[in-house]
């Protein structure tokens, strides 16, 4: 199922890639040569297999309730561009 | 012609662990900004999620409750999910949630809406991680973010579109928060977001397809549940009518406007690229853990409720305000209690003075002072006491009404910090005012016969067959005694004398 430069431009966006025009045909060749890989393995014949959602064949460990992290806000916003009133700032979103 | 109001709701509940569902950080609320916020939670480059217990047993728990206690509709295995957008709360650019595998699927909701019960059918009850907050106030144009709330557990349970009314999905909601709080698995503060609801509305001609629906966001109190409901449906009715379409799309409720207005195409949004997770294991809930938690659990609102009917013939409508929610119905079995001597064995009249009291008297205040559902000025120790002494006859209903009030007007003036008065202030009012009830017979009779002497008229209009007299009588009796005569004991010895 080769993508159009439609769909790579679509793809882009929700990734937040800014692509131009020739860049779009890079990444969509390159795309495709990766579906076909993907059209490789779809041939293969799974039936009576139990999908797996995970490589490892194994179930998550759960950890206990309890609080174990201290506040470490100062070391965290001492790498950040701009910090105020314990706010970390960024650029304006509004819906 | 009619239109038929479609409504689904998506309700998220924050689960009352004490840590994050995938870090050790606290969920405490009220906090300085960021500094509950974890690398994993600031998703520093490197940091792995690791699912917290707590908060899989309390999505058990609400299984189990919403199915009648049967485990079959919990997932023996759930996957962990990426939800992918961006948002500056939502630092890793994906929420972790789940999709093809939730944790809970099915189970259903009973509610009582326009007097009628009726059953809400739930899709499905999965487990997420809250984002963080932004704040659009002004710093010099930018936006502040507080990752406190970010990985705060939550329980997103989402109905099938079964109700046709806001009405109903009031009764819902109500019922659901009710539910959420009586199982222990989420405070139920709404002011601090721990139960928002989204609302799926749509119209249709009755039996017609399914209309385009729009999902009303973030509705964090019943009344605007109610109101906006209300109003995107007529607004969805209108638009129709004068020949318009629907477009899918997703708003939000104005509560000044009391308005509904969209806020974006769903076209892009809704494109969230689910995949499994490969940071996270697949959950297993084996039937050893259901058994423990189901062993865990007490009784259930459906349960207590048809209990109280049975044991105490309680009607369907006093069964169920009664155990409208955990703490009243704890309140009112405390009051029983207290109101018997050590060993006795209450009878239907203890259960109904009881069941009126409580919601009549203290329902009805802690509705007027606006109390939340645990808050209680008199001590359910003070009022059974009181009620004994009713029963014991020591002291007339209307005294206990007086005194209760005081208590309870005592306590309001402490701004509720604590509860009013208490069993031994209860023997000192007695004392000090002298509030003992007149029951000794010799003594009422007395009364009684210089009653009748004084009242000829009403005696004779009485034998005459005039029932009325029989209260005036009555009424004399009680002036006499000063209003401590035991009502009962002077109802009783009058009919005697008049009839005799």
């Amino acid at each position: 199922m080769p993508l159009t430069p439609d769909e790579v431009r679509r793809v882009a966006m929700l990734a937040r890639i800014e692509l131009s025009e020739p860049e779009i045909a890079t990444a969509q060749a390159q795309l495709n040569s990766i579906f076909s890989l993907i059209e490789t393995l779809q041939a293969t014949d799974t039936k009576g297999v139990t999908p797996m959602s995970h490589a490892g064949d194994l179930v998550a460990r759960l950890r206990e309730d309890r609080v174990t992290e201290i506040d470490q806000r100062d070391r965290f916003q001492s790498v950040a561009p701009q910090v105020e009133r314990g706010l970390y700032l960024v650029p304006r979103v509004i819906e | 012609m009619d239109w038929e109001i479609v409504i689904g709701l998506e309700t998220h509940a924050q689960l009352s662990t004490v840590s994050k569902i995938f870090s050790g950080a606290s969920t405490a609320f009220g906090a300085e900004a960021n500094t509950q916020a974890c690398g994993v939670d600031i998703a520093l480059p490197g940091v792995l999620p690791v699912i917290n217990r707590g908060a899989v047993e309390r999505a058990i728990r609400f299984g189990l409750a919403v199915n009648g206690k049967r485990g079959d509709n919990i997932c023996r295995r759930s996957v962990f999910a990426r939800k992918n957008y961006f948002y500056p709360d939502l630092p890793k650019g994906y929420q972790i949630s789940q999709f093809e595998f939730p944790i809970v699927t099915g189970g259903s909701v009973t509610i009582i809406a326009n007097k009628a019960e009726k059953t809400i059918r739930l899709t499905r009850a999965h487990l997420e991680e809250d984002a963080g907050k932004s704040l659009h106030e002004d710093f010099q144009g930018l936006t502040g973010i507080d990752l406190n709330r970010a990985g705060t557990p939550l329980l997103e349970i989402v109905s099938e579109p079964d109700m046709r009314s806001a009405e109903e999905a009031v009764a819902y909601a109500k019922t659901l928060h009710a539910l959420l709080r009586w199982i222990g698995i989420c405070d139920g503060n709404m002011q601090e977001g721990s139960f928002r609801c989204d609302a799926n509305v749509s119209v249709r001609r009755p039996g017609g397809e399914l209309g385009t629906r729009r999902e009303i966001k973030n509705l964090n109190s019943f009344r605007f549940l109610q109101q906006a409901i209300e109003y995107e449906a007529q607004w969805q009715i209108d638009t129709l009518e004068a020949g318009g379409k629907i477009r899918q799309a997703t708003v939000l409720f104005d509560p000044d406007a009391g308005v509904t207005r969209e806020m974006r195409s769903k076209e892009d949004a809704h494109d969230y690229r689910y995949f499994p997770d490969p940071d996270l294991l697949p959950i297993e809930v084996g039937e050893g853990w259901i058994a423990q938690v189901l062993a865990g659990m007490g009784e259930l609102p459906v349960e207590r409720k048809l209990r109280f009917q049975r044991e105490m013939s309680f009607s369907a409508y006093d069964a169920e305000v009664l155990t409208a929610d955990w703490e009243t119905g704890n309140y009112f079995e405390g009051v029983l209690q207290a109101s018997l001597q050590g060993g006795e064995k209450p009878g239907q009249g203890d259960f109904k003075l009881c069941a009126n009291w409580v919601i009549n008297e203290v329902l009805a205040k802690r509705n007027a002072d606006n109390l939340p559902p645990g808050k209680f000025a008199v001590s359910e120790e003070t009022l059974g006491y009181l009620l004994r002494l009713v029963r014991s006859g020591d002291i007339s209903a209307r005294t206990a009404k007086d005194v209760f009030s005081e208590f309870w007007e005592e306590s309001r003036a402490r701004a509720f910090s604590d509860q009013g008065g208490s069993p031994e202030n209860v023997d000192k009012l007695i004392v000090t005012r002298g509030l003992k009830q007149v029951s000794d017979s010799g003594a009422i009779e007395a009364i009684i016969d210089q009653v009748l002497v004084a009242n000829a008229k009403s005696v004779e209009e009485f034998r005459s067959g005039k029932e009325k007299a029989f209260n005036a009588l009555v009424g004399q009796a009680m002036k006499a005694t000063k209003g401590k005569g035991n009502p009962a004991a002077i109802n009783e010895i009058l009919r005697r004398k008049l009839t005799s």
